[in-house]
């Protein structure tokens, strides 16, 4: 169930959260990780399927808004930190990968 | 070097394809799923966005109850059960054009689940089309790739963001797997959308417009030999954008993966693109690991417990189901068999209802929606429901029937609305097309025109009423088309008899 | 001018509507302090270059009859958590250098709108992860009670302001114990409201379903009159309660008269024994449930067998959630880009979050993207929130027994600037007291109970109520610290040392 923290696994999981890794974060983080481990181990003590998670702390349902158009920003606004930007659109690089 | 594909026949003859479907349709709210920002077309870029369409730190999301309310309409309309409680799940992944590099959805809790759809085929046959699951997300904003290859991703210099659609209320539909569609699975295909599109429009939360993206399909297709109990891997056809393109990229694959597995060899589980000017399907990513959404309960969002009292309300709202609904309006139309299935498989019902709602009789309706417009659309290899507003063919044909157009330059003004001109009176006078109903010009056009076949007059005095066509023609001629040949014809016999 | 950065914010506002001071002199006077100390503590990121304008407004309205708000004109310290229009917030992280927010944190609106002057933002641990403020992009801050020691965290920055007297009333968040942790080791005051008390709305999120915001001041009363400009319902956050709440500064003036502790029975954890603390915590602990009984309460054991999950629950829910909230952070509509001349914007998405995130930070990220892995989930991110369950329902079977739970607020003082932090595991154990009340939800308040023996720092105490009962804590609160103020003749920020001067 619980798998093993290896150096690829550290890599995989960067890839994932789009974070560059040196070698030298990859075998700190791999070393580190290992936390993860004890406490999952000491949750899967208590946590039996007979017991019912909790997301929400407290307990709320049916929170909704009406569909009327509120405050939104201007153009200047939404592009006012945009580190680049051309024709009103936010500019980035070429993308490698395809749309989900 | 184009993939090797095997004839339809002999594929279906080897393999039974197996289908699904997920189709996503844009709902017509007045603002977003999550925040108050308007839900609008055409738009500058970028504008009237809401902090948490752009994911700006401290931004949060807020549940659209219209939005709410449609989704379930939707799932009961599809024949599902509506879930007794709801949640939305964060999908997580990384991509420009997402604001929050997650979007907002749902997983295990969908709003509606277990339903089926009724669809019927051109030959009149009736499929149940199981559905899995509706549930509730939010779109992602617009790339514009620039650089590249006719504005393709490959090989792009830089791409732009828009947001404006991000946000927009999104209900995703997931059949189950569909068997036993045999030979009509392509047509299968584009007669599901097509459902879909009615029964929305019908409910009226969505434009349903397939070429603006209000509706987009991605058909799924595995293949597996016959008399074999395990199913074929599969693979999903993107980039579907026209009821056309569904059926000839369910055909495509079919003949594709068949070709594939009769050599020998196996099916790559992928994301393929379907190229509507080739007809042909590409390979995308590979399925993989990397789609690892890490799906997890959305901690910004509360759960929707939609009430019994709510449900019955929307059940109790719902339009009649599409077929009981068409033999409804077969009967009430008086058309016949043919003529109505000309109007079903044109994929215009709701289009000739909504125009004979506006004050057209439906054999009007009927002969411009399957006639003319049908025409152009084909020829601009566009959807006839999209070409143009039903109130618009109305207004048309109340021109022709007040005598202000004739058929012939009815025909020209419809080309004048398909390309945008405007309103049919719009049109009318801007082109100068109104029937000339002035007696006085016509009998000027009609002396010019005996004058110049002085021998027709005494014709018809003679008795020989026919020769009358020669002057009908030449004035029509003279007239531009503009006059009505019946008015000609009378003012011509009247001068004779005088 | 010195003696207004001494007055708390009660008496600050007394003296504002009483024509006695002006607005425009009590923002210099800590705009003062602030140019004397912040250059040892650095308790502030950025301090408001139009903090005297707006307290100029507060001033004019006030001359021109205009009814204000009870704490009108006193100046305000921002967490650099919220986000502000007219100041930048970064969330301590290089990340966000330089950003700027269209929009106001609801809390920063309300406060506006209350007349409260904002005077900067505070320090604190880059993106609320942290128990020291070492982990702070932009340096620590340093606790004012000896300048080489923590100042807590994540909050250390809000907490060290109002402790060093540059700040009446300063705003903060708490996901784990990020406000009541820096109150306990700089002997300040803080409070982490019910989960749903206080918007999230402009707060940058950490963990979406612990995180509060929350008042940081040296007294219970300033802490009431804060919190109530800043609580209550807000359509902008779904997760907000939309209860009617009392007013807090009354509950806080209500405790200071007296009564309240009489036949309160006050909880203390069977599974949290003096043994786990150091000992001169342990002992203001004790010494402060001795004040509470001899002032009429009843000290009843009660046993919390699911506290001890907590932490290992903790550090598997926030980076979870975490990881998903920090995806925002990817260079392509603010924040940081690093030019990488040519690559892929997912190459540029990776640079950028190497470059602008801390080692903390990337740890956790990391630690709850694997966290929520396919195939994970059940066993790590479902599990943990089992344990959330679990100790609800310790706090229900506890609060059937008694009004209020007390716990010393952190294990240890004020531990020294780089003491812990090349050991994540040991910096986590800082939170064992203050986590229970984030996975439940309930309400907890820090008020300082005296000065560790050993050490001579500041000790703070904990009281927890169940959800919804903000205001007892305020009671109690308030009740205890007027014993204990009465005790020691004065506030313990008195024996504070002196700060001011080059260093």
């Amino acid at each position: 169930m619980v798998s093993e923290i290896t150096p690829d696994l550290v890599r995989h999981l960067g890839v994932l959260a789009r974070i560059r890794l040196s070698d030298e974060e990859v075998e700190r983080l791999t070393g580190q990780l290992d936390v993860i481990v004890d406490n999952i181990a000491k949750v899967s003590q208590v946590a039996t399927p007979d017991v019912a998670a909790t997301s929400h702390p407290i307990a709320l349902q049916n929170v909704f808004r009406p569909d009327e158009v509120g405050q939104t920003l201007t153009h200047e606004q939404a592009l006012q930190n945009a580190p680049d930007a051309a024709d009103g659109r936010f500019r980035v690089t070429a993308i490698l990968g395809e749309e989900q | 070097m184009a993939a090797k594909i095997m004839d339809f026949d002999k594929a279906l003859e080897l393999f039974e394809p197996v289908l699904g479907f997920e189709v996503h349709v844009e709902l017509n709210t007045k603002t977003k799923m999550f925040s108050d920002a308007p839900n609008s077309f055409g738009r500058e870029p970028n504008t009237d966005l809401a902090p948490v369409d752009l994911g700006l730190p401290g931004s949060m999301p807020v549940v659209n109850a219209q939005a709410v309310r449609y989704s379930i309409s939707l799932g009961l309309a599809l024949g599902c059960s509506i879930a007794a409680s709801s949640r939305f799940a964060r999908k997580n992944y990384f991509y420009p054009d997402l604001g929050k590099n997650y979007q907002i959805s749902q997983y295990d809790e969908p709003i509606a689940y277990e339903g089926q759809v009724e669809v019927e085929l051109e030959d009149g046959t009736l499929v149940e089309v199981p559905i899995e699951r509706a549930h509730m997300e939010e779109d992602a904003g617009k790339l514009t790739h620039v650089g590249g290859a006719a504005g393709r991703i490959q090989g792009a210099e830089y791409s732009l963001v828009d947001y404006n659609r991000a946000g927009v209320p999104l209900v995703e539909i997931v059949t189950k797997p569909i068997f036993g569609a045999e030979h009509h699975a392509p047509e299968l295909g584009a007669a599901y959308v097509r459902t879909i599109r009615d029964i929305v429009r019908a409910l009226g939360i969505s434009d349903a417009r397939m070429e603006r993206g209000n509706i987009r399909c991605d058909a799924n297709v595995s293949l597996r030999p016959r008399g074999q109990e395990k199913l074929g891997t599969r693979t999903e056809t993107k980039n579907v954008n026209s009821m056309r393109s569904v059926e000839r990229a369910v055909r495509y694959e079919i003949q594709r993966q068949a070709a594939i597995l009769a050599d020998g060899g196996t099916i790559t589980q992928e994301t393929r693109h379907w190229h509507e000017d080739t007809g042909v399907t590409s390979p995308g990513r590979p399925k993989s690991d990397a789609d690892d959404y890490r799906y997890f309960p959305e901690p910004d969002l509360l759960p929707v417990v939609p009430s019994r009292e709510l449900i019955e309300e929307l059940r109790a709202a719902l339009p009649e189901p599409p077929a009981a609904r068409r033999r409804r309006l077969k009967a009430e139309w008086g058309f016949t068999d043919l003529e109505f299935q000309d109007v079903a498989n044109g994929g215009v019902l709701v289009e000739v209802e909504q125009t004979i709602a506006a004050g057209t009789t439906p054999a009007a309706a009927r002969k411009w929606w399957t006639g003319e417009i049908a025409r152009l659309a084909n020829e601009a290899g566009r959807e006839t429901s999209d070409l143009v507003e039903p109130a618009a063919v109305a207004e048309l044909q109340k021109l022709v029937d007040a005598g202000t157009l004739t058929d012939k330059l009815a025909r020209q003004v419809l080309e004048g609305m398909v390309a945008g001109e405007g309103t049919p009176q719009e049109i009318v006078d801007a082109r100068g097309l109104a029937v000339v109903s002035d007696d006085g010009a016509l009998i000027a056009a009609i002396d010019e025109a005996l004058q110049a076949q002085p021998d027709v007059l005494a014709k018809i005095k003679d008795g020989k009423v026919q020769a009358a066509g020669a002057i009908i023609g030449a004035v029509m001629k003279a007239m531009r088309g503009q006059a009505d040949a019946a008015r000609v014809r009378e003012l011509i016999l009247e001068r004779a008899a005088q | 001018m010195s003696d207004i950065i001494r007055l708390t914010a009660a008496e600050l506002a007394d003296k504002l509507a009483a024509g006695e001071v002006s607005s425009v002199e009590a923002t210099q006077a800590h705009l003062d302090r602030i140019a004397a100390v912040d250059g040892d503590v650095h308790a502030f990121l950025h301090v408001n270059e139009k903090a005297l304008d707006a307290a100029a407004d507060i001033d004019r309205r006030r001359a021109a009859g205009e009814q204000l708000g009870p704490i009108a004109g006193v100046p305000l310290a921002v967490k650099d958590v919220l986000v502000t229009t007219d100041m930048p917030s970064t969330s301590g992280s290089k990340i966000l250098e330089g950003y700027m927010s269209p929009f106001d944190a609801t809390v920063v609106a309300r406060s506006r709108a209350a007349g409260l002057v904002p005077l900067g933002k505070t320090n604190m641990d880059e993106f609320a992860m942290g128990s020291s403020t070492e982990h702070s992009a932009y340096g620590p801050t340093h606790n004012p009670w000896d300048l080489e020691r923590i100042p807590g965290g994540s909050g250390g920055g809000s907490a060290a302001a109002v402790a060093a007297f540059e700040a009446p009333l300063a705003l903060g968040s708490d996901t784990g114990g990020s406000i009541r942790q820096p109150a306990h080791v700089t002997g300040t005051v803080g409070i982490k409201p019910t989960y749903g008390g206080v918007s999230r709305y402009g707060a940058i999120a950490l963990a979406s379903s612990l995180d509060q915001v929350g008042p940081v001041t040296r007294t219970v009363l300033d802490a009431g009159l804060l919190h109530d400009v800043i609580g209550g319902h807000d359509p902008h956050d779904s997760t907000s309660l939309t209860d009617a709440w009392p007013s807090f500064a009354d509950a806080a003036r209500e405790g200071a008269r007296g009564d309240v502790l009489k036949g309160l029975k006050v909880g203390v954890v069977k599974e949290l024994p003096d043994s786990g603390f150091q000992a001169g915590v342990a002992e203001s602990f004790r010494a402060s449930l001795d004040v509470l009984q001899a002032h009429g309460a009843e000290i009843v054991e009660i046993s919390a067998p699911h506290f001890e999950y907590g932490v290992a629950a903790y550090y598997l829910i926030l980076p979870a959630e975490a990881s998903s909230n920090l995806a925002k952070f990817d260079s392509v509509r603010f924040g940081m880009r690093v030019d990488l001349n040519g690559g892929t914007v997912e190459d540029v998405m990776a640079a950028t979050r190497d470059a602008g995130f801390g080692d903390e930070v990337k740890r956790r990220i990391i630690l709850g993207t694997y966290a929520l892995s396919a195939g994970y989930y059940d066993a790590y991110y479902g599990s943990a929130q089992k344990v959330r369950t679990l100790i609800q329902q310790d706090f229900t079977a506890a609060f059937g027994q008694v009004d209020v739970i007390a716990t010393p607020s952190a294990p240890t003082t004020a531990f020294k600037l780089g003491e812990k932090i090349g050991d994540p595991l040991q910096m986590y154990l800082n939170d064992l007291t203050t986590i229970p009340a984030n996975l439940a939800g309930v309400p907890g308040i820090s008020i300082p109970s005296g000065l560790a023996s050993d050490d001579g720092l500041p000790v703070g105490i904990q009281f927890l109520a169940p959800a919804r009962e903000d205001a007892r804590l305020y009671r109690v609160g308030a009740a205890l610290e007027a014993a204990l103020v009465d005790s020691w003749g004065g506030p313990l920020l008195d024996r504070a040392p002196v700060l001011g001067g080059a260093r």
